[in-house]
């Protein structure tokens, strides 16, 4: 690639610590980002990381909860989508915005005066005032559902210029792309800046980040965690970055918690056994393959991987709520295959899903009866079948007391509570009566330090008392700091199982992005 | 987190005076858009020529003072309760049973044609029960088609329904012409199930006693839904399909489950209304409660104690409205528009009051 000239002027869209909470999570916390004319800025980070949320507020879609965004150094906040377009930020979005049934020139009239008709010949002039210096060719004839996504793209950006964008946001431009299309948009975007305009480009891709980016901002779990600035990026070989920015995403920060795996006695028989443990692949879900795992009385085994490699699919076929194909689940000796969600669970093998609100709750039930949602008709709480609110609204309480979960009172509808509590009533009900294994899904994720560590804490609790421990995450730090082993699922496979101690993060890191260990 | 704690405590408001705000505060947003819907169903009573004050007179009159209207009234209620009480089951578990005319219909006409028989066979009661029962059946065995696509194949059951309903109305309207026809009558009906033969009447006026049944229905339909096992997984199921899944429940059985108590609480508002009232099913008679009573539960928010309370005024109207109808000529269907009159304020109060709670929120 050729060196990089410095094109990099003044910061037309500046971000002052902003924060964005959503209910249950807090999606972004304390962004500091500064968007530099002439500047490809690429925002690297993991699925939930909280680009797609930190592109919403850009481009006028959300608004901050704290914090200052800044448009040429002035306060602005950005009010809407149409908004942060006359303020001449573009977005072009991951899935296309483009009427299929339409062609090309009517999409890129679209959202003029409705009383007007479009000035096709003015448009075409004004594409090809943009389109030829950036050596792309618009077909403004062509229905958009008889072209390329690549060539769709372009057409976005163009649209995107044709309402004097100065800052073009596109958001996982690559994601749709074959490797030449890729390459295209790479040398397209470097056009771009040279012609003086910011471009952000969202990815979860570290070759990407390497290859096309002026300056690399670093997400991770909602928090920025590292940023290499152009002078620094102009100097290192690509082996090089990709090193810096995965010590970046997978490293240790502040405020992180301190390493301390429990103690577990030395008897080593597996309580939650897993035999090649299959399931099918769907239309929008990653399969799973011949899975094997054992997790003895004790333990915390960790999964690690990259999100989205079938990590969900495993908690759930292990809960039951998926079914597998193939293979066997045991726990304590006891085969768990005939049984459906409920019957699992009454043996003793509990899921905590990641999803709170979106599976794990119903947010319009009061608190009480989202304890018992997995138990709805069992006594003592019903009695044939009729509900007996005495004993759950008592039972409740209990729980609410015992795992110091702040709620007004537990007739409060669960969807009001923040995140961390949220995550408490979950954990509550999943460990309540007889638990022996347990399955934390992405436990923290979304979660404020102060829950973050009081739920890292419970699990090690756990543990300590003799509980199988399966902990998903996608915080390599956080399974070090508390796993016995660390398996790394990749594309539904375990591709490697590893015991905790020193030099098992590189190692783990490694199998993660699909190298040996 | 702290500022949102305080918020809900707000809201849950231990205080007298905060809860005699809200009821005051529930009371003016239903019964102020109540007042502006009669207005405005004025404007367009005056536009066609009669005046809304002698209409909503003759309504009152006819629907609720007058003896023989408040039987009548009383009397309609009893299929409209039903119906309530089978689409109150299907919006709480997030089912959109609108199939309700031709569930509906399909049970009145197998109603009317094995009722007349078996009384000729069977001790009146039992005649009835197994009328009852064949009319409940069919209205489920109608549903069937859209539960398992809704269920299995996640096919949208308001389409199905739907469509359902229009083949369940037309097949009906077949059967009273060439299978159930009564010979002895040159109109195409039912055979008539005789005066004495029909549900007992209430005392001595002409209520009828499917009243009480319906009633009874609505009633334990709420119960149902709000306090026992399986009207919670019905409603976990109706509030977030993938946490009742979650948690275990088995949501297609469920799915089954509902559209056949759905139908099957309609199928005999049908019989009711046959066997306690009608006696015979005339060809083409379609009253489209089914459509009618949709409303009607969404204004009581899908609340049964409420709708008793909805039904009855449904059933003024409706009353008051056909006798309106004959004397003043306004169109029957006139009830129908002040009902939707009706609905539309209240949703708009609804988001005026949203917006300014938002508003005072932030």
């Amino acid at each position: 690639m050729e060196p990089i000239k410095d094109h990099s002027g003044p910061a037309i869209v500046t971000l002052d610590g902003v924060t964005k909470r959503f209910p249950g999570i807090v999606a972004n916390d304390r962004i500091d980002l500064e968007i530099r004319a002439g500047e490809v800025h690429v925002l690297l980070g993991e699925n939930g990381a909280g680009k797609s949320t930190l592109i919403g507020m850009l481009s006028g879609l959300q608004q901050p909860d704290e914090g200052r965004i800044l448009v040429d150094g002035r306060e602005m906040p950005i009010r809407s989508p149409s908004h942060a377009l006359s303020l001449g930020i573009g977005t072009v979005f991951q899935h296309n915005m483009l009427v299929p049934t339409l062609t090309v020139a009517e999409n890129l009239a679209l959202g003029g005066r409705w009383w007007q008709r479009p000035k096709i010949a003015e448009l075409a002039a004004r594409v090809a005032d943009i389109s030829r210096p950036l050596g792309i060719e618009i077909n403004l004839a062509a229905r958009v559902s008889e072209l390329s996504l690549g060539e769709q793209q372009q057409v976005e950006i163009v649209r995107a210029l044709l309402r004097e964008s100065r800052l073009l946001i596109l958001d996982e431009a690559t994601s749709m792309l074959t490797p030449q299309g890729i390459a295209e948009l790479g040398a397209l975007m470097r056009r771009l800046v040279e012609r003086g305009l910011a471009v952000v480009f969202i990815t979860h891709k570290l070759g990407e980040a390497a290859d096309f980016g002026d300056r690399v901002s670093v997400l991770k779990l909602g928090r920025k965690v590292g940023e290499i600035p152009p002078e620094h990026l102009r100097t290192r070989d690509r082996a090089e970055l990709i090193d810096e920015i995965v010590a970046m995403m997978f490293g240790r920060q502040a405020g992180d918690d301190a390493v301390s795996v429990p103690l577990r006695a030395a008897n080593d028989d597996g309580l939650l056994e897993v035999r090649n443990l299959s399931v099918t692949p769907t239309a929008d879900a990653q399969g799973l393959d011949a899975v094997s795992l054992s997790v003895g009385s004790g333990e915390i085994l960790g999964i690690a991987g990259i999100d989205g490699n079938g990590q969900k699919q495993l908690a759930e076929a292990l809960a039951g709520q998926r079914p597998a194909t193939g293979g066997s689940v045991m726990l304590a000796g006891q085969p768990l295959d005939d049984l459906d969600v409920g019957g699992r669970r009454r043996q003793g093998l509990r899921y905590l899903t990641d999803d709170r609100l979106g599976e794990g709750t119903v947010g319009a039930f009061p608190v009480s009866v989202n304890y018992f949602l997995k138990q709805i008709g069992e006594p003592p709480l019903w009695r044939s079948g009729i509900e007996r609110s005495g004993e759950i609204v008592a039972r409740a309480q209990d729980l609410t007391r015992l795992y110091d979960v702040r709620t007004p009172a537990v007739s409060t509808p669960v969807g009001r509570l923040s995140g961390g509590n949220i995550q408490k009533v979950l954990i509550a009900r999943e460990l309540a009566d007889g638990a022996r294994a347990v399955i934390f899904n992405k436990p923290t994720y979304g979660l404020d330090l102060a829950n973050t560590l009081a739920t890292r804490q419970r699990i090690r609790d756990i543990a300590g008392q003799g509980l199988a421990v399966l902990l998903i995450s996608t915080d390599l730090e956080e399974l070090l700091s508390m796993c016995h082993r660390i398996a790394v699922i990749s594309q539904g496979r375990l591709v490697g199982i590893v015991p905790n101690g020193a030099g098992a993060g590189e190692r783990v890191g490694r199998l993660m992005i699909g190298l040996a260990a | 987190m702290s500022g949102e704690a305080v918020r809900a405590a707000t809201l849950d408001g231990s205080g007298k005076d905060a809860s005699r705000r809200d009821i005051r505060r529930r009371l003016a947003i239903t019964l102020g858009p109540l007042l502006v819907s009669l207005v405005l169903a004025g404007c367009v009573l005056l536009v066609l020529g009669v005046d809304p004050l002698a209409y909503y007179g003759f309504v009152l009159d006819r629907g609720l003072l007058s003896p023989l209207g408040v039987q009548q009234t009383l009397t309609r209620m009893a299929p409209l309760l039903f119906i309530a009480a089978g689409l109150i089951v299907a919006f709480r578990a997030g089912m959109w049973n609108l199939g309700g005319d031709g569930q509906f219909l399909l049970g009145a006409v197998t109603a009317a044609a094995s009722a007349p028989l078996l009384v000729q066979a069977l001790p009146h009661w039992l005649a009835l029960l197994v009328a009852f029962l064949i009319a409940t059946s069919v209205a489920m065995l109608w549903s069937l088609v859209p539960a398992l696509l809704r269920a299995y194949q996640g096919v949208n059951e308001i389409i199905t329904t739907l469509m359902m309903s229009f083949l369940g109305v037309s097949l009906a309207n077949v059967l009273v012409k060439l299978l159930f026809l009564d010979p002895a009558t040159t109109v195409p009906q039912t055979r008539t199930l005789a005066v004495p033969d029909r549900l007992p009447r209430l005392f001595e006026t002409t209520i009828t006693s499917g009243l009480v049944f319906g009633l009874a229905a609505i009633v334990i339909v709420h119960f149902v839904m709000t306090r026992t096992a399986f009207g919670l997984k019905l409603r976990t199921v109706g509030a977030n399909p993938r946490a009742a899944i979650h948690a275990g429940l088995n949501v297609p059985l469920l799915t089954v489950a509902v559209f056949a108590i759905s139908a099957g609480l309609i199928g005999i508002g049908g019989a009711v209304d046959i066997i306690g009232i009608q006696g015979n099913v005339r060809a083409d008679w379609n009253p489209a409660y089914g459509l009618a009573v949709i409303p009607v539960v969404f204004l009581a928010r899908m609340n049964g104690l409420a709708a008793i309370a909805f039904v009855f005024l449904l059933s003024v109207l409706s009353i008051g409205g056909e006798s309106a109808a004959r004397r003043l000529g306004v169109p029957q269907h006139f009830t129908m528009v002040l009902v939707a009159i009706v609905l539309i304020t209240l949703a708009i109060a609804e988001y005026l009051d949203h917006r300014f709670n938002q508003a005072r929120k932030v």
